[in-house]
């Protein structure tokens, strides 16, 4: 067997394998791990079509940032515990998850069998390259010369995506509270008064959610304006912590 | 690319390759057992202290006692723990400290232009285990693995301190790799090259990227490094007062011996990338006249292990001199300050090679971009001190004085 079929097993397996892992795992934290290792088989199927800059990247960007954050917000979050999908209050969405992905696996099947070798992406492999010329000098020059408009608007996306996530998660405009300056219980009127409009109904609605999961549409927006004393409490809670 | 692999593949060259791999495996582990060693001593030395003098000369042996010792204790698993992971997460931080050893040249002769190329058993090869186009790159990759192994045996471990210390540690490790990385570029703009040989080749001469990159990206990288290594000052991941032991407070035995290895070798690998990038690896003055093995291996790696020292003498310093950063201090300095300096930089070392290339006057090219970096400073300045809430000052100081308001 040549080495490169070898390779192609391999990682192959590794791929599809993490792949599966992704999906069947039932604890998020496997499932990102599984991840990882599909990242790694693609790097690796990078390194055997000698795209060693992708690789590396797909190493660097994918293994170790993007689902860095994605741990990283699980287990800030606790969602750590292997989930009881059976009770999953939106039934509707597995539903439609399912169907989808099955006309998604169909459909990319087919155009497979339709379109042969066209989509394997073949052609390009066998373009004439110059193997003197590092990849990363040939990417470059094409992201810095062919692609460069596409390259600066992506640019220009991640960047409007950065600004929206700091306006996004920088929403209160007065002053903080210290509580222990406010020993006579006034904390949370001054707080209020200090931020108008603050107290749009927000995370009130979690106590309806397994009864709203029983038409299957799971929609949050239908109950606030929850009575006054929940409001309360969950502002208090907001000062406090 | 390695020449040894660019012809036929037979038997030698395999056998060769694996007499590289096992050699420098054998060499790093000796290094690390060194390297704990010297850095009881040297702390205990910088304390007023005798440090470990019972196992063998000088206490040198301290460390493989330790070693077995650790190894004949119980393997405690806690039982709350995810046993897949907490097991796996040990080798998460132990194989990526090996494998960035594997792509750092530590001999072959540099001087005059040379690419460091020697004969080893007939046939022509480079003192390294491998050369990837990737090179440098390769290292930030695996830089960016190590960061699993502390961040899994955290949240495996089932019990809160370890779970804190790894999301520490895993925030620290990603916001440090963007300064490292940066400062990285810098040098891979004068090399023109990502390849860890062509880094070194570039260098020789006393063309040091230390200096040729005029020492800011050389002190950027050696603190970036620092973080990313978790050690004093940058050690909150294990900060023992707040975290008993951090990462690895559930880990006990062999498991545990592992993390401290990796944690010292990563200190050893770091320190030979910090030689390769800036202070050419293993280059440095070779007479013409000296017989070929004095050329190519005895002069090498006396300079290599030479300046690799001086690294880790001056970790060790950090260790027993600064106390550790703050928290938001240590985020401070990485997003604030690290990262807009590897940057600015980048962009004035930019306008100099453009300004080479297109035959522009260099002290104009660097006076615009100076300029622009400038107003990129005091922007940010601006906007670190309105995002503080220090004009909220006045606000907190009515309420304050008024009580109720």
């Amino acid at each position: 067997m040549r080495v490169e079929v070898f390779t192609f097993l391999v990682a192959g397996a590794i791929c599809v394998g993490g792949a599966l892992g992704v999906v069947l795992f039932r604890n998020p934290v496997h499932n990102a791990l599984s991840l990882v290792a599909t990242l790694f088989g693609v790097a690796v199927l990078f390194i055997a079509q000698e795209a060693y800059f992708l690789a590396a990247i797909q190493v660097i960007v994918y293994a170790g940032a993007i689902v860095i954050l994605f741990l990283f917000v699980i287990m800030l979050l606790g969602v750590d515990q292997a989930e009881a999908i059976e009770r999953d209050p939106f039934r509707l969405r597995r539903t439609i998850t399912v169907l989808g992905g099955a006309v998604l696996l169909a459909g990319s099947v087919a155009i497979l069998l339709a379109a042969g070798q066209r989509t394997t992406g073949r052609e390009a492999a066998t373009a004439p390259l110059d193997p003197a010329v590092p990849d990363v000098e040939r990417l470059g020059r094409a992201i810095f010369t062919d692609y460069v408009f596409a390259f600066e608007i992506t640019a220009l996306l991640l960047t409007v995506a950065v600004v929206g996530a700091v306006v996004l998660t920088r929403r209160s405009t007065g002053t903080p509270i210290d509580l222990e300056e406010f020993p006579d219980g006034s904390a949370y009127d001054v707080w209020v008064s200090d931020h108008p409009g603050a107290l749009v109904d927000e995370d009130t609605a979690d106590a309806d959610a397994d009864a709203d999961g029983e038409d299957g549409s799971g929609d949050d927006a239908t109950d606030t304006g929850d009575a006054d004393g929940q409001d309360d409490e969950s502002a208090d809670s907001e000062v406090t912590s | 690319m390695d020449p040894l692999l660019s012809g036929e593949i037979g038997l030698t060259e395999v056998l060769i390759v694996l007499l590289k791999v096992v050699v420098s495996f054998a060499a790093l582990m000796v290094g690390v057992m060194l390297m704990v060693w010297f850095e009881r001593k040297l702390v205990a030395d910088m304390q007023n202290r005798i440090g470990p003098n019972r196992a063998g000369p000088f206490g040198l042996l301290q460390t493989l006692a330790d070693g077995i010792k650790l190894f004949f204790k119980e393997d405690l698993q806690p039982e709350r723990s995810d046993p897949f992971v907490f097991k796996l997460a040990p080798y998460l931080s132990l194989v990526p400290a090996f494998l960035v050893f594997t792509v750092i040249p530590i001999a072959g002769n540099f001087s005059d232009g040379n690419d460091g190329v020697v004969t080893l058993l007939g046939h022509e090869t480079l003192m390294q285990v491998a050369n990837p186009q990737m090179g440098i790159l390769f290292v930030l990759a695996m830089s960016s693995v190590a960061v699993y192994g502390v961040m899994l045996a955290g949240w495996s471990s089932g019990s809160k301190y370890p779970l804190l210390g790894s999301v520490r540690a895993s925030a620290q490790m990603v916001s440090y790799e963007a300064a490292l990385g940066l400062s990285v570029a810098s040098v891979l703009l004068l090399a023109g090259t990502l390849t860890t040989n062509g880094i070194v080749a570039e260098q020789s001469g006393w063309r040091w990227n230390l200096w040729m990159t005029l020492l800011v990206p050389f002190v950027v990288f050696v603190i970036a490094a620092t973080a990313e290594l978790n050690r004093p000052p940058f050690d909150l991941v294990e900060a023992e007062q707040e975290l008993v032991g951090g990462f690895h407070t559930e880990y006990s035995s062999i498991r545990f011996a592992l993390f401290f290895l990796a944690e010292f070798m990563n200190t050893v690998t770091m320190s030979a990338v910090i030689v390769t990038l800036f202070l050419g690896g293993p280059e440095g003055p070779i007479p013409s006249g000296a017989p070929g093995w004095v050329q190519d291996y005895l002069l090498p790696l006396t300079y290599f292990f030479g300046k690799l020292f001086i690294f880790l003498f001056v970790f060790v310093w950090f260790r027993a001199t600064l106390p550790r950063f703050r928290y938001d201090q240590l985020m401070d300095l990485g997003w604030k300050f690290l990262i807009p300096l590897a940057l600015g930089w980048f962009l004035i070392l930019t306008s100099l090679k453009v300004a080479e290339d297109q035959g522009w006057n260099p002290v104009v090219a660097v006076a615009v971009t100076a300029a622009v970096v400038v107003v990129g400073a005091v922007l940010l300045r601006s906007s670190i001190r309105a995002a503080s809430g220090d004009d909220l000052d006045d606000v907190t100081a009515d309420v304050a004085a008024g009580g109720e308001s």
